[in-house]
């Protein structure tokens, strides 16, 4: 209910703000709902979420499984930190831009440049969570597996991996947020298709009401991933702890 | 089976840089079917020397042998529990062979039976040592470990428990390795009681209970705690 009133308020606020600064700048709800309808009717809008989406699930599901494996080694073992460390505070301080454009660059406007771009962009957060988590480990848990002769996958299912669930989805959540914002850039910069393509196409033409149908829905789509995907893991990863953080 | 502890020593190095002594050399040996309590102050290195005999700490010097086969139960001194796994997961992980009727029997005797799907976080300390205990029996060990396993349990429990322990060591021929701070649980459990001395720890005084642990009635026990008191006093 409370949710419901601030959305009406952000319309509200929105549609009130149109008034004063004239439909060219800012136009009105119903003038954005209106392309909205025409190019999902078109097929259009459909399309370009799909591919869009398809670059987000390919790029993400990329960079958290390399990512986590990388992190998860370098938390654990000395040698693989102090080898890693360097390359990784030079990947999180790479402007993304620069991996888009020299991903173009090297590998040509092709879709698969576009996916690792995307994921080298989200790559180094996922391995600085996963190391976290992995340095948090309980090792007195660890001594308990190892007295009790568990073997290495049952130990690690049940006994590691709960403890790095919440930074698995704290990591997921996070980078999440961050391949949605890169992959509009990737799109807009090197992709015949895509939400991002669609908006850079709208800014040429100075075209806001698409500009802004594109945009909503496509932030519609990332809330309902997050509410019906991101969190209720992360609820479930944190189910045995008396209060959930 | 036959468990031999020799070690030469131990030490580590502080922060500080200087270079601590843990353990002095400590030699004994342990048979099926005997159990062993380890007795000293607290600090006096009873936990490194537990670490090292389970295989956890291989920096010392000195060998522990070991049958590779033994299958180990141990309660630490926390509980250690898996706090995102129910009570009874926490006690199939450990123990994935165990018997529905064997668990049942063990929860019933330890009293967990209607804290089956609870989380360790739910338990008191109370009942998270007796999980400990139970996953501990549920492996059927070949060789138990028990560190400290009945402190902060009432009179009342602690005294069942140990004589559920009792029942344990005789029904399988289990070498059992207690330390314990009390002299009471010591030679009612003990077949050999090991008393050592403060940091670095080694064995002082080493004291047999030839009386079959059965058969000792409080009479027994009363003139032992009165020996051992009487021999606290000669070493002082």
């Amino acid at each position: 209910m409370l949710r419901l009133l601030s959305f009406a308020l952000l319309l509200g606020t929105w549609w009130t703000a149109a008034l004063f600064v004239g439909g060219a700048k800012l136009p009105a709800p119903p003038a954005v709902l209106h392309v909205m309808i025409a190019e999902a009717s078109s097929g259009a809008l459909f399309l370009h979420l799909g591919a869009t989406l398809a670059r987000v699930a390919l790029a993400f599901t990329l960079a958290m499984s390399i990512g986590s494996a990388i992190g998860y080694l370098m938390g654990r073992v000395k040698l693989a930190d102090r080898l890693g460390d360097p390359w990784l505070i030079l990947l999180l301080n790479l402007p993304a831009l620069v991996v888009i454009v020299l991903a173009y660059i090297w590998a040509g406007l092709t879709e698969a440049a576009a996916i690792a771009a995307i994921a080298i962009n989200k790559l180094p957060t996922a391995i600085v969570t996963l190391r976290e988590g992995a340095r948090a480990l309980d090792r007195s848990l660890d001594e308990m597996a190892r007295v009790f002769a568990m073997p290495r996958w049952r130990a690690f299912r049940h006994v590691v991996l709960p403890q790095l669930a919440p930074y698995i989805a704290a990591s997921a959540r996070s980078g999440l947020s961050l391949v949605w914002k890169i992959v509009l850039v990737a799109e807009l910069l090197g992709r015949p298709n895509g939400v991002g393509f669609e908006i850079g196409v709208a800014f040429q033409l100075f075209d806001t009401p698409r500009l802004l149908a594109y945009s909503l829905t496509f932030a519609a789509v990332v809330l309902v991933i997050e509410t019906l995907l991101v969190q209720p893991f992360e609820t479930r990863a944190n189910r045995w702890r008396p209060r959930a953080a | 089976m036959r468990l031999e502890v020799d070690i030469k020593g131990k030490t580590f190095r502080s922060a500080a840089g200087g270079i601590q002594e843990v353990l002095a050399p400590v030699k004994f040996a342990l048979q099926s079917g005997e159990v062993g309590v380890l007795i000293g102050p607290s600090g006096c290195g009873k936990s490194t020397m537990l670490r090292i005999i389970l295989g956890l700490d291989p920096e010392f010097s000195g060998g522990v042998a070991r049958p590779p086969q033994a299958r180990i139960g141990m309660v630490f001194q926390e509980p250690r529990l898996l706090p995102w796994r129910s009570v009874e997961q926490n006690v199939r992980l450990a123990a994935p062979g165990v018997a529905d009727a064997k668990l049942a029997e063990l929860f019933r005797i330890l009293e967990l039976e209607a804290h089956r799907d609870h989380f360790p976080g739910e338990l008191s300390l109370g009942l998270a040592r007796r999980v400990a205990l139970a996953r501990a029996f549920a492996v059927e060990p070949d060789l138990l470990v028990l560190d400290e396993p009945l402190a902060s349990l009432d009179d009342a429990l602690a005294s069942r428990l140990r004589d559920e322990i009792a029942t344990l060591v005789a029904s399988r021929p289990v070498m059992t390795l207690l330390v314990t701070h009390s002299l009471d649980d010591a030679i009612r459990l003990g077949d050999r009681l090991f008393f050592l001395s403060p940091r670095p720890a080694r064995i002082m005084r080493e004291v047999p209970i030839t009386i079959p642990r059965a058969e000792r009635s409080e009479a027994d026990l009363g003139r032992i705690k009165g020996e051992l008191a009487r021999l606290q006093l000669e070493s002082k």
